[in-house]
């Protein structure tokens, strides 16, 4: 596996069940020895205890001593950090605030729900404010209003400089949150793509219309691949959406009569099944 | 703050938050309660009968030995109950994945927890172990011989119970490292037992058997060590018994449990530290 993540950005890590995201992060975070090859986190060997100081966690599934409140759980995470307690005064209450947990601060993590465990862990990950946040399904067991407030502060945290590593499920939370993505696939990365500017990025359109012949579609090649043609129905790939236009007049120059064409965003999971492949079992 | 104190705090905390601690407080006052008693119904019985008082005061010695012994047990399976999840089951829930990526050594992890156990049983044994022979003074008015260093030598072995619980969890499962440790006490109890009954046949590979098991576990070692130190002359005269003057520990067997300590110390953190979390 060979990857660089850029400073700065929200990076995505992509792939099937068992292709190895977790240990990946592992990893990196010196939770796991590698059986080969060597890792470098902000330019220091993975492990490093003193770089920890600048990287958060939020293991998946994150659980911790259910006697603890709130509060107590980071303000343990704080100190181990080092930060004092004049310090921790100030960043407990606005972390509990940012993450929506203030009114349960002086409750114990016992009766917590698994969404509102997410939240808390969430939190201790980025108590001491650090350059590099490994985020392990940060989102599941999280309702719709849980999500988006984890989405912004994840984009809080790339707008102050902070670097996120984002393992995620949940294709569509990466869609609207990554800048980069990456795909793994049996410990290898297959490939990685920007999602940013995504609109001149390839585009899936279905067309139908009257006539299409061979040589009308033969023509097509300049703009786009022909996928299949179904009848009336001819499904396409545009290079680009500025190709669109062109395409569309193409058609009906050619007298192809047109009366349906239909441009859909290649999805994340279009992209995910194109590069990860069907799931081909455990 | 170092984060090897964050760590023996918020363990020590766990213990009290719990009711670890307070559990085994309140069943071990239980326990004194019981035992004081039955030294009292003792000394009722006695003071009845026709017993020189010489011989009425070795009795009461042999009964608070015998209290004492209990405490023994207790403490180190207490030990053993209490901290046998405390490295392999927050290695299984993950938790230990939170703690372990921060800016903090393994080792500290794995030293912080036993120093927070360590003050743990310094109050358990120190209330258990003073309760006992307290009760035995204020009943009996029995005094025993050398009783802090029959102190330390009891919380010795339960931080032999303890540090053999911690590098088992380094390895295995909770339930697989119970096993082991409470078996490895349990040879050693074994061992300490047929030791006690080469008395009776001189020469013969009891002896062998027993030093080897408390070469393999000294826990049981340093309770006849401790025994021997506290006991009336007459109550080690006795045979069969925990604390018969048969084959008595040396000195040297205490430092080799110190020394079985440190490497069993050693061996859990250099494990601690390569096992993938």
């Amino acid at each position: 596996m060979s990857l660089s993540v850029p400073r700065g950005e929200i990076f995505g890590f992509l792939g099937p069940n068992g292709a190895g995201k977790s240990t990946s992060i592992k990893m990196l975070l010196g939770l796991v020895s590698p059986s080969g090859g060597e890792a470098f986190v902000l330019g220091a060997p993975s492990g490093e205890v003193e770089i920890r100081r600048k990287v958060g966690f939020l293991p998946e599934d994150f659980r911790f001593y259910q006697w603890l409140t709130a509060t107590e759980l980071l303000e343990f995470h704080g100190r181990l950090c080092g930060m004092d307690a004049r310090r921790l005064r100030e960043r407990v209450p606005d972390l509990l605030d940012r993450v929506g947990l203030a009114p349960h601060r002086t409750k114990r993590l016992q009766g917590f729900s698994k969404g509102m465990l997410q939240r808390i862990g969430l939190a201790q990950a980025l108590i001491h404010d650090p350059e590099v946040i490994f985020l392990d399904e940060p989102t599941s067991g999280l309702d719709p209003m849980g999500r988006r407030l984890v989405r912004d502060i994840i984009r809080a945290q790339r707008d102050r400089g902070a670097t996120v590593f984002l393992n995620s499920h949940l294709l569509s939370e990466i869609e609207v949150t990554c800048d980069q993505v990456a795909f793994i696939r049996d410990g290898e990365i297959v490939t990685t793509r920007d999602l940013r500017g995504r609109e001149e990025q390839k585009v899936r359109v279905t067309v139908r219309a009257r006539k299409l012949v061979p040589q009308t579609i033969a023509g097509l090649a300049q703009w786009a691949t022909c996928d299949q043609l179904d009848g009336e129905t001819l499904t396409l790939t545009a290079s680009s959406r500025e190709a669109l236009p062109e395409i569309l007049g193409y058609l009906v120059q050619s007298g192809s009569a047109p009366f349906e064409f239909t441009p859909q965003r290649i999805s994340l999971e279009d992209l995910f099944m194109e590069i990860v492949g069907q799931d081909r079992g455990l | 703050m170092n984060p090897l104190w964050v760590i023996a705090s918020i363990t020590f905390r766990e213990a009290a938050r719990k009711k670890l601690l307070w559990t085994a407080l309140v069943v071990g006052l239980g326990f004194l309660s019981v035992f004081g008693a039955g030294l009292h119904y003792q000394l009722t019985d006695l003071r009845t009968s026709n017993i020189a008082p010489f011989l009425r005061y070795q009795i009461l010695s042999a009964t608070l030995m015998i209290g004492l012994y209990t405490v023994d047990l207790l403490a180190v399976v207490m030990t053993i109950l209490t901290s046998v999840d405390t490295i392999s089951g927050e290695i299984a829930s993950g938790t230990i994945q939170a703690i372990a990526t921060k800016p903090v050594a393994r080792w500290h992890v794995l030293i912080g927890k036993w120093f927070g156990f360590v003050a743990m049983l310094a109050i358990y044994v120190g209330l258990m172990f003073g309760g006992t022979l307290a009760a035995g003074y204020w009943i009996a008015g029995v005094v025993l011989q050398n009783p802090l260093r029959g102190g330390l030598l009891v919380y010795l072995e339960c931080l032999l119970a303890l540090t053999a619980t911690f590098l088992m969890g380094t390895w295995f499962s909770t339930l697989t490292n119970g096993v082991i440790v409470l078996g490895l006490h349990g040879l050693a109890f074994l061992g300490g037992w047929l030791e006690q009954l080469s008395g009776f046949a001189e020469g013969s590979g009891l002896v062998t058997i027993g030093v080897a098991s408390s070469l393999i576990m000294p826990t049981e070692a340093v309770w006849r060590r401790a025994a021997f130190l506290m006991q009336p002359p007459l109550a080690g005269e006795l045979p069969s018994s925990p604390f018969a003057n048969v084959s008595v520990p040396s000195g040297t067997m205490v430092g080799y449990a110190g020394f079985y300590l440190l490497v069993m110390l050693g061996l859990a953190v250099y494990h601690f530290q390569r096992r993938d979390l």
